[in-house]
């Protein structure tokens, strides 16, 4: 019943963490102002009375712990209030835009691995050679290039100096037309993930290329073709748990790079909503992005405990030296 | 952050080398005879040039126990990083920080590049008296870029220093006093580790609204916790070695174990985590400043010029190039620094 304990508590720490977050975003509307009827007022001109309209409205006048949870209530139930600046519904704000963020994340993660997987195969299976050393230091760069610079100079050498790609915006609003404007941001999202998959997809193998049954099966004439199967298949583990790591970072990637290309989706959307304390949007926009990235991460996580067979009931096997699985460093 | 810059002057290297050198030789013994030859000159090719290195005075007793090893029995971080620390990569990297640190410190360069000629507005790369053109508000973009070098360095020090130090105050406090306390440090800890910290960064800095260091504040906190987790496991993983027994068989004084037995055992580790810290809060920190949230509109900013340039890339593409590239060099700068680090403490200490 290893997997089911396992995945219990990676449920609960999910459901704390998810709290949490709750409760950091329910914070931040007390975060800009002492008095977050004025906050809600935005930047019109309030009478009194008006702002006890606001305050009764938004409950504001309940204690805390009672507006939390009738925040939290119609949170879960998909109402976030209206927008201050727009005066529009939050949610049908978010619902518009969705696609364009989840296409713009999509886009990127399949570039990622396409590019990184086979670059981190070929430096691992080549490690020590200049392939590898040029793969490790792109990567190098690619990790610690921020991606709003990346975008710029790529929008400059692709888009204004050859003219292969559009400059800015998301052409006529059809998705057939939409595409090819989120190619070179899906491009430059992808920049920095393909180096994290590159480095741990290199690392994943290179531990396989390295092990004991490797050097045995190697030994004995084993085709290579079948070497590099075992390989490949215990080397996926690490790089399925690491990638739940890579979630957060596109998808807080997202804002920075649309914010970059002007792409009017959930990033923008957040990014102009802080600029202007537009709180209710930032309130939802922050606690949807947070909850995916947490509960993706969460299920890969779980996917992890199905898939390890260290961690099946019946095989039980936790010794490092007997299955070619034993991932090095496992506290 | 007095305490952090003494502790790694070599005014403290008598004692790190008191006190590393039973590690070397008691943990490696077992694996050395097993280890093939081949592969030693090509080992013992790459410490030299980076012991020549003025900044980082190493005890010579560590290199007979380091150079036999096979790279093959490397640990992989070591491996991955071989290949970005080759020396010559290290020495480009420090020169190219401690540049930008000194232009950082002058304080001229900032009052010159911030002067603005509206009427001339954007010029392009190669008028004259302009080597690299204007921006929209006629500020010479080879003086914006030389004066963003001080919120370049700034604030990521500032961002790693006071992370670590957090990390070191937690991290040891948890692994040293063990039970309820490492409990709750350890739950918080990776709580916050859950948290999606750019994201949070985002939002908290952006309605607090309180300027540059504000954001290096926050930043700060959001840093810490991978801190306390390094400091934590990398201490934890001494605590019980003999020099820390005999260190304790003394009844020193806890703080005095902490400050002076086991701090410069993890000092490396602790090094290379500041390095690749900063690397991460340059990138993150001027993220903010292209999202037009914390520096003020006219501050030198390399992340606030990238924001201005997305109009300007017809007009003067300089505007975007030239602080893009100061900011991917000196990123990358600080994690071959930070690699470097590592792959020395990796060699070092196992």
């Amino acid at each position: 019943m290893k997997v089911a304990k396992f995945i219990g508590r990676r449920l609960l720490n999910l459901v704390i963490l998810l709290f949490v977050l709750s409760l950091v975003t329910f914070g931040l509307l007390y975060l800009t102002n002492s008095d977050p009827a004025r906050t809600l007022a935005g930047a019109k001109k309030v009478s009194a009375t008006q702002l006890a309209a606001i305050r009764h409205q938004y409950h504001l006048d309940e204690p805390l712990w009672k507006q939390y949870a009738i925040w939290l209530g119609n949170a879960v139930h998909g109402d976030f209030g209206t927008s201050i600046r727009t005066q529009l519904p939050v949610s049908q704000m978010i619902g518009q835009r969705t696609w364009i963020t989840l296409t713009l994340a999509l886009m990127a993660l399949a570039i990622a691995l396409l590019i990184g997987l086979p670059l981190g195969v070929i430096a691992a299976k080549r490690h020590g050679t200049w392939r590898d050393g040029l793969i490790t230091a792109l990567a190098v760069v690619g990790l610690s290039a921020p991606s709003f610079a990346v975008g710029l100079l790529l929008l400059y050498v692709f888009a204004v100096k050859l003219g292969w790609f559009p400059v800015y915006g998301l052409g006529d609003g059809s998705f057939a037309d939409a595409l090819p404007h989120l190619l070179l941001p899906a491009i430059t999202l992808a920049v920095g993930l393909f180096a994290a998959v590159i480095k741990v997809s290199r690392a994943s193998l290179l531990e396989q290329v390295e092990s004991d049954y490797t050097l045995f099966a190697k030994s004995r004439g084993v085709p290579r073709g079948t070497i590099t199967r075992w390989q490949l298949r215990n080397a996926a583990l690490p790089i399925m748990t690491s990638s739940g790591l890579l979630i957060a970072s596109l998808i807080s990637g997202t804002v920075i790079v649309e914010t970059t290309f002007s792409l009017g989706g959930l990033g923008t959307l957040l990014q102009e909503s802080v600029t202007f304390k537009d709180i209710p949007v930032v309130q939802a926009v922050t606690l949807l992005l947070a909850t995916v990235i947490c509960v993706t991460t969460a299920i890969i996580d779980a996917l992890y405990a199905l898939v390890d067979p260290r961690l099946r009931p019946s095989g039980g096997h936790r010794g490092s030296a007997d299955a070619p699985a034993s991932k090095e460093g496992e506290a | 952050m007095s305490d952090m810059t003494q502790a790694s002057a070599p005014g403290q290297t008598p004692q790190d080398s008191q006190v590393s050198v039973p590690q070397p030789a008691s943990q490696p013994a077992a694996t050395q005879p097993a280890t093939a030859q081949p592969s030693a000159q090509h080992h013992a090719a790459s410490p030299q040039p980076n012991a020549s290195q003025p900044n980082t005075p190493q005890p010579a007793t560590l290199q007979p126990a380091t150079t036999p090893r096979h790279p093959r029995l490397l640990p992989l971080p070591a491996r991955i990083r071989r290949a970005m620390s080759g020396s010559w990569a290290m020495l480009i990297a420090t020169l190219i920080l401690l540049a930008t640190a000194v232009i950082g410190l002058i304080p001229s360069f900032n009052s010159q590049a911030l002067k603005q000629d509206i009427v001339l507005g954007t010029v392009p790369a190669g008028t004259d008296g302009h080597i690299w053109g204007t921006d929209a508000l006629g500020r010479d973009v080879f003086m914006l870029t030389v004066a963003g070098a001080r919120t370049a360095i700034a604030g990521p020090v500032v961002i790693a220093v006071g992370a670590m130090t957090i990390g070191l105050v937690f991290g040891l406090l948890a692994a040293y006093t063990g039970g309820w306390v490492d409990w709750l440090i350890s739950r918080v800890v990776e709580l916050m580790l859950s948290l999606p910290t750019l994201l949070l960064a985002i939002v908290l800095a952006g309605l607090i609204g309180g300027g540059y260091w504000v954001n290096v504040l926050v930043f700060m906190l959001l840093y810490a916790p991978y801190e306390i987790r390094l400091v934590r496991s990398a201490a934890l993983s001494h605590l019980h070695a003999p020099f820390l027994d005999a260190a304790r068989l003394l009844e020193l004084r806890p703080a005095r174990i902490l400050a002076r037995h086991v701090f410069p055992v993890i000092r490396p580790v602790v090094g290379a985590a500041m390095f690749l810290d900063m690397s991460n809060a340059l990138v993150s920190l001027s993220s903010l400043s292209f999202l037009g949230l914390g520096i003020s509109p006219q501050a030198a900013d390399w992340g606030r010029q990238l924001s201005d340039a997305r109009d300007q890339l017809f007009n003067n593409p300089m505007t975007a190039i030239a602080p893009g590239i100061a900011i991917i060099v000196v990123s990358v700068a600080m994690n071959i620094v930070g690699d470097w680090i590592t792959a020395r403490a990796d060699r070092g200490e196992r």
